[in-house]
C-alpha cells in the first residue's frame, strides 16, 4: 500500500512538474502570439505549424548562448539567483488541488500532491521566497541597474504582499479553512467565492500582477529606466531561467486565483456530469475545467500586459499603500460584519 | 507675447474625480479596444511568399536596358557615375569591334559596369542623368547576402535579359 502511494505521488509530481513547465514554455509563445494579434500582427509563425515549435527554438537558442559571469560579481550568488527563482516558481503548485479524487483500478487517487492544512500559507511562503531569487541575482550582479531593479522588486513585493494577505484573510473568514482542498470543495457547483468576495478578488488580482512582476507592475525589469533591471547582467540559460520563472509564477498565480475565487475544478452541473461520466472520467473533466480557467487567467495576464502601460514608481506605491490596503481592511470589516449577522440569523 | 497663430489651446488640468481615480473603468475601456484589435485584419505580409505591391514609380534594383534589336543601350558616357551622390557606380569603357553591332548600339560600350548596392541610395539620379535611356531602377528589392563583395553587382546581374525573338 505504501509503495503504491509513493509511486502514485511520484507519477503525480512528475506529471504536474512537466505540465507546468510545458505550460510555461508555451506561455512564451502565447505571449508573443497574443501580443501580435492585439497589435494587428500575427506573431511568430515560421517554426512549425503556426509557430508551434517556437518555444523549442527559443530554448535551444538560450542553451547555446554564451554564459557570461561578470568578473566583479559574487559568483556563487550570481548562479544561485536564477536557480532560486526557478525553484520557488516550481514548488508552489504542490498544494493546488487539480481535481476531485479519481478512481483508478479500484483505488482513489488524490489529484493533489499534498493536502497540508495550511495550504494557503505555504503558497504565500513560496511566493514571497520568489523575490529572493531576484534580490540575490540583482545584488550579485554588481551593477547599479541590477541593484535598483532588485531593490524595486523587494519593496514592491513587500508592499503588495500586505493587501494580498489582507484580501485572503477576508476569504478565510468566509471559508473557515486554510486548506486548498477544502476551499475548493466548498465551492461545489457554481457556489464560487467570487460571488461573496468580489472586492477581495480584485485586490488579489492586482496584487498577483505585482507579485509576478507583470506589466503594469514590471518595474523591477523596467527597460526604459533600468536597462534590464535585475537581469541586466544575465545571459544564456540563466536569463532563460529568470524568464521561465516569471511564466511559471504566472501559471501558479492563475491556478491559485482559479482555485480560491473561481471554484477550482468545480463547474455548474458537475454532479450530473460526474454521474454520467463515472468516477474516473468525471474528475478528469473537472481538471480540464480547472485548466480552462487557468488558461483564461493567463490570457488575461497577457491581455493586460499589452493594454496597460507601466505604472510610475510613486503611483505603484500610492496604489499599494493608500488604496489597496485600506480597501482590503474595509473588505475584512465588511465580511466580518456580514458573517456575524448571517450567523446570528 | 503676441500669439502667431490661434491654434494654441490651454488645457485645464482638473483633479481626477473618484471614478477616474479608480483606474479600473479606464483600464477596462482600454482592454476592450485592444480586444477588438484581435479580430481586425492583420497587416503582416509574409514576405518571401507574398510581396508587397509597390507603387508605379517605386525605385528598386537597376537594370541596364536593351534597344528594340536587343543591343545594349549603354554607351559608357559616365554621366550616371558622375551624377551618383553615393559614388556607387563605376565603369570601364570598351570599343565596339566589327561584327558586334547586334550586341552594342553605339561604337563605345561599357565593358565593365558595376554598382555597389551597399552604397546605392536608390535616389534615381542615374536614371535621370542617362541620355540614352539605358538605366532604369525598375527591379525588385535587392536581395540580402552574406558577403560585401556579393553586393557589387556587375553586368551579369544588371543587364536585362535579351528580348525573345519577336
Amino acid at each position: 500500500m505504501e509503495i503504491a502511494l509513493i509511486i502514485e505521488k511520484f507519477i503525480l509530481i512528475t506529471v504536474i512538474f512537466s505540465v507546468s513547465l510545458g505550460v510555461a514554455a508555451y506561455s512564451t509563445l502565447a505571449e508573443r502570439k497574443i501580443a501580435g494579434y492585439l497589435q494587428d500582427r500575427v506573431g511568430p509563425s515560421r517554426a512549425g505549424w503556426g509557430g508551434m515549435f517556437q518555444p523549442l527554438a527559443d530554448g535551444l537558442k538560450m542553451f547555446f548562448k554564451e554564459e557570461i559571469i561578470p568578473a566583479e560579481s559574487s559568483k556563487a550568488l550570481f548562479i544561485l539567483g536564477p536557480s532560486l527563482a526557478l525553484l520557488t516558481a516550481c514548488i508552489g503548485s504542490a498544494v493546488i488541488p487539480w481535481g476531485q479524487d479519481v478512481l483508478i483500478a479500484d483505488r482513489l487517487v488524490s489529484l493533489q500532491v499534498t493536502d497540508i492544512n495550511v495550504g494557503i500559507l505555504y503558497i504565500f511562503g513560496v511566493v514571497s521566497l520568489g523575490v529572493y531569487g531576484i534580490m540575490i541575482g540583482g545584488w550579485a550582479s554588481n551593477n547599479k541597474f541590477s541593484l535598483m531593479g532588485a531593490v524595486r522588486a523587494a519593496s514592491q513585493s513587500i508592499s503588495y504582499e500586505i493587501p494580498m494577505g489582507l484580501s485572503i484573510i477576508a476569504l478565510l473568514l468566509a471559508t473557515n479553512t486554510l486548506s486548498m482542498k477544502e476551499i475548493a470543495e466548498q465551492q461545489h457547483g457554481a457556489n464560487w467565492n467570487i460571488l461573496y468576495q468580489p472586492l477581495g478578488f480584485i485586490i488579489f488580482l492586482v496584487c498577483s500582477f505585482a507579485e509576478t512582476n507583470r506589466t503594469p507592475f514590471d518595474l523591477p525589469e523596467c527597460e526604459t529606466e533600468l536597462v534590464g533591471g535585475y537581469h541586466t547582467e544575465y545571459s544564456g540559460f540563466k536569463m532563460g531561467a529568470f524568464m521561465f520563472a516569471e511564466y511559471l509564477n504566472m501559471f501558479l498565480a492563475s491556478a491559485v486565483m482559479s482555485t480560491l475565487y473561481f471554484g477550482g475544478y468545480n463547474y455548474p452541473g458537475m454532479d450530473w456530469v460526474n454521474e454520467m461520466a463515472g468516477p474516473t472520467i468525471g474528475p478528469l473533466i473537472g481538471m480540464a475545467v480547472l485548466f480552462l480557467k487557468i488558461f483564461a487567467f493567463i490570457f488575461f495576464f497577457m491581455w493586460v500586459r499589452w493594454t496597460v502601460p507601466r505604472f510610475r514608481y510613486d503611483q505603484l506605491m500610492n496604489l499599494g499603500w493608500k488604496i489597496l490596503i485600506p480597501l482590503a481592511i474595509a473588505n475584512i470589516v465588511i465580511t466580518g460584519i456580514v458573517i456575524t449577522f448571517v450567523d446570528k440569523l | 507675447m503676441e500669439p502667431l497663430s490661434n491654434r494654441k489651446k490651454v488645457l485645464e488640468q482638473k483633479p481626477m474625480n473618484f471614478w477616474e481615480r479608480l483606474y479600473l473603468p479606464a483600464i477596462f475601456q482600454g482592454m476592450g479596444i485592444t480586444f477588438m484589435h484581435m479580430f481586425k485584419k492583420k497587416e503582416t505580409i509574409f514576405y518571401p511568399e507574398v510581396e508587397r505591391e509597390f507603387s508605379e514609380n517605386w525605385r528598386g534594383l537597376h537594370s541596364l536596358k536593351r534597344d528594340e534589336n536587343g543591343a545594349e543601350r549603354c554607351t559608357a558616357c559616365g554621366l550616371c557615375a558622375l551624377s551618383c551622390p553615393a559614388e556607387a557606380i563605376t565603369m570601364i569603357a570598351g570599343e565596339r569591334q566589327k561584327g558586334e553591332e547586334h550586341l552594342y548600339r553605339e561604337e563605345k560600350f561599357a565593358a565593365v559596369y558595376e554598382i555597389n548596392m551597399l552604397r546605392c541610395i536608390f535616389c534615381g539620379l542615374c536614371e535621370e542623368a542617362c541620355p540614352k535611356e539605358a538605366i532604369y531602377l525598375d527591379g525588385p528589392i535587392v536581395p540580402s547576402d552574406y558577403l560585401r563583395k556579393d553586393f557589387i553587382y556587375g553586368k551579369d546581374k544588371l543587364v536585362e535579359d535579351p528580348i525573345k525573338s519577336i
